[in-house]
């Protein structure tokens, strides 16, 4: 990026909002993106999350609030915003009977610059697949299509909107590191996604979304140690087991695929807890303690976990958005 | 504003998908020419090998002695045997059908739709014997390719019979009189007819379609992301039917002219309507994609837009012989002015009709192509 702008921050959104009839499904966001970091938008469906970033790239309008990208207004300004920014929407798909290679060299037509494909290719990891055809492609071939064209007018920022959605391990990790050689080209980057390793892997920087609000923002290590518990006690057990320790004790218990996590407020509270599960005379096998980790702030900040589709499993009540909203 | 290069990058990325697509190939350029085939086998008669002809033979006798019947000799020569037996060539043009002498010969002709007739007048075989003067009649019409061929023959027959009796003096003399049949007419009038339809469904099916899945699959929200505008991607699938209804009709022309003997003029007059024909039904297509929510409703609208063109703007049929009321309903679709717009310069060599057929077309297409690029969304509000 060139000196003149060194002081711009790329993306500054204050006080967002967007509603679908009734429903907020954004409401009131604010957070602001820096220059060659990579800023992630975890959350579950429904979240918001398509919503805002679209906002942000001129694709759909705010209802209230303030955006600017790379000091434009998206909605007024998109056409001009357009050609400095590189964006894969979500489930991205292209022209069918088109390979990688055409793909590009359409792209750089439209926007009326020169690159080698190849290159870009490269870049994306996508050589060997260059001459066949969308259709015919890989799901992870043609998110880095879309990787690809979002590189061609050589954008200094990039909206990546869920770009491994549905893909095999092999896959996201191949996404991964594309993502992560642009980070060191020091592009600035903004992720959605519902994948919490991912948000981790590649993120400098957080805001978890629920129910159209940030529930928390900052580096994973901040938003662990504002909205974690400290400590906690691990015991493998049963569901039975975690309800007695519950029952007898005055701790706070959550029982989760076969682990029973305790929450520690001090130190002796594990005693409390370990006596407890003796007295029930039921099996319990490996203990530790450890800090809290991202998965156990995100599910207490979103009241359940996601499943491989990003919808929350063991919500409370409240959580789903009105189906209608996308993301 | 426009960039000209940057339809050219689109027509050549769309054009190469369309190209690759068999499918789309089938239904833009073979399927027309087949249903020339079709429609042309059908309607056109024995266009290839045997003519049929109606032929009424009123000469009934009695037959005067020693030659007896010379109107069945004559009947026999006309299926190209001689009184002899011998055949008189291998590749007989025409094969007699014997219409019973008791039918009125014309009516019999008009209820079969037939262009061709031969008849025989009652005493002939007595006139003949006797070297009066006798006229066969042979019915036709001028604008069938048949009826030539139908007229030659008789008076080949004729002057076998006057040369073998006569040394070529006309006791037997041929008139013509002309039929009007509405079916002689067809495979000429088909081809404007057919080329209006491809100029209609390719364009229209394909746009109602594409617009509405780049709109679900989000296709457009992308390439709303590039300097690409919503004119300059509507203006390059423009481009592309224009030369795929271009090269359609060049085929249709080509099978008409060769397999049916089709009388078509082609002048500069026909480019004004393979170019406004493709933008208007590309532009209706893309409007109806563009209204509708989803691409079932669009193919659903679409198809309501689409039939009652594809059949009642005089595409298969001349609309000249439907009741009023759906000329009526004709009257108010665009296709029936690009057809007629055809017609008029293919058929009939009326530049003064073409010139009202493209005014209205014009009229029609710019508002359809403004409509359509202001209502198409690429992004949500």
């Amino acid at each position: 990026m060139d000196g003149a702008r060194k002081d711009m921050i790329p993306i500054e959104v204050s006080s967002l909002k967007k509603y679908y009839g009734d429903i907020k499904a954004v409401d009131s966001v604010s957070f602001t993106v820096d220059e060659g970091e990579i800023f992630g938008l975890l959350g579950p469906n429904g979240a918001g999350k398509t919503t805002s970033i679209e906002i942000m790239e001129g694709l759909r309008k705010r209802d209230e609030g303030d955006v600017k990208v790379l000091g434009l207004d998206p909605w007024k300004d998109g056409y001009k915003l357009h050609k400095k920014i590189g964006v894969i929407p979500q489930e991205f798909t292209f022209f069918e009977k088109t390979s990688p290679r055409e793909a590009i060299i359409y792209y750089a037509d439209l926007f009326g610059v020169k690159v080698d494909p190849d290159e870009i290719l490269r870049e994306v990891l996508l050589e060997d697949s260059a001459k066949v055809m969308f259709d015919n492609l890989s799901g992870g071939q043609k998110q880095k299509t879309g990787l690809a064209l979002a590189l061609v007018n050589t954008p200094e920022l990039l909206f990546l909107d869920e770009p491994t959605t549905g893909l095999d391990p092999n896959a996201r990790r191949a996404i991964w590191e594309v993502i992560r050689g642009l980070k060191a080209k020091g592009k600035t980057i903004i992720l959605t996604t519902h994948y919490l390793d991912e948000a981790q892997q590649l993120s400098d920087r957080v805001a978890i979304m629920n129910l159209g609000r940030i529930a928390a923002i900052g580096t994973v290590d901040e938003i662990i140690a504002q909205n974690g518990s400290g400590e906690r006690l691990d015991i493998h057990g049963s569901k039975e087991l975690a309800d007695y320790i519950k029952a007898n004790t005055d701790l706070q218990v959550d029982y989760r695929r076969g682990r029973i996590s305790i929450q520690l407020k001090q130190k002796i509270d594990a005693l409390a807890a370990l006596a407890a599960a003796e007295q029930s005379k039921l099996d319990w096998g490996e203990i530790h303690t450890r800090r809290d980790s991202l998965d156990d702030v995100f599910v207490k900040l979103v009241s359940g976990e996601l499943d491989e589709h990003g919808e929350i499993i063991a919500a409370s009540k409240t959580n789903n958005l009105n189906s209608k909203t996308e993301d | 504003m426009v960039s000209g290069k940057r339809i050219w990058s689109d027509f050549l990325v769309f054009s190469r998908g369309y190209l690759r697509n068999k499918f789309g190939l089938f239904f833009g350029l073979i399927f027309p020419v087949i249903l020339i085939l079709i429609f042309g086998a059908i309607f056109s008669g024995n266009s290839s090998g045997t003519i049929t002809v109606y032929t009424q033979n009123q000469d009934t006798g009695p037959f005067p002695p020693p030659q007896a019947d010379v109107a069945s000799q004559f009947v026999s020569a006309l299926n190209g045997t001689l009184p002899d037996g011998t055949r008189i060539s291998d590749t007989w043009p025409i094969r007699v059908e014997l219409v019973d002498a008791s039918e009125n010969f014309t009516q019999y002709l008009a209820d079969h739709s037939a262009s061709d007739g031969i008849l025989i007048p009652d005493g002939f075989s007595a006139k003949y014997v006797e070297a009066q003067m006798v006229n066969v009649t042979v019915y036709g019409n001028p604008t069938s390719s048949t009826s030539g061929i139908v007229s030659g023959t008789v008076n080949g027959v004729a002057n076998l019979f006057n040369l073998e009796r006569f040394q070529g003096s006309p006791v037997i003399s041929v008139s013509s009189s002309t039929v009007n049949t509405e079916q002689t007419q067809y495979v000429d009038f088909l081809i404007p007819g057919l080329i209006g339809f491809s100029i209609l469904v390719s364009p229209m099916f394909s746009l109602v379609n594409i617009s509405s899945e780049y709109k679900k699959t989000k296709l457009f929200k992308q390439l709303s992301l590039t300097p690409l505008t919503k004119m300059e991607w509507l203006a390059s699938k423009v481009l592309w039917y224009i030369v795929l209804t271009t090269v359609s009709f060049l085929l249709m022309v080509t099978v008409g002219v060769l397999a049916f003997g089709a009388h078509v003029t082609l002048t500069v007059w026909l480019i004004p309507f393979l170019v406004l024909g493709p933008m208007l039904f590309a532009s209706l297509g893309m409007l109806v994609g563009t209204v509708t929510k989803n691409p079932e409703t669009a193919g659903v609208i679409g198809n309501i837009v689409t039939f009652p063109m594809m059949f009642l703007a005089g595409t298969f049929f001349p609309i000249s012989i439907m009741p009023q009321y759906l000329q009526s309903i004709a009257h108010v679709l665009p296709l029936y002015y690009i057809v007629e717009g055809l017609n008029n310069v293919m058929v009939y060599a009326n530049y003064n009709g073409a010139i009202i057929d493209l005014a209205v077309v014009g009229v029609i297409t710019v508002i359809i192509f403004a409509a359509a690029v202001k209502l198409f969304k690429w992004r949500e509000d």
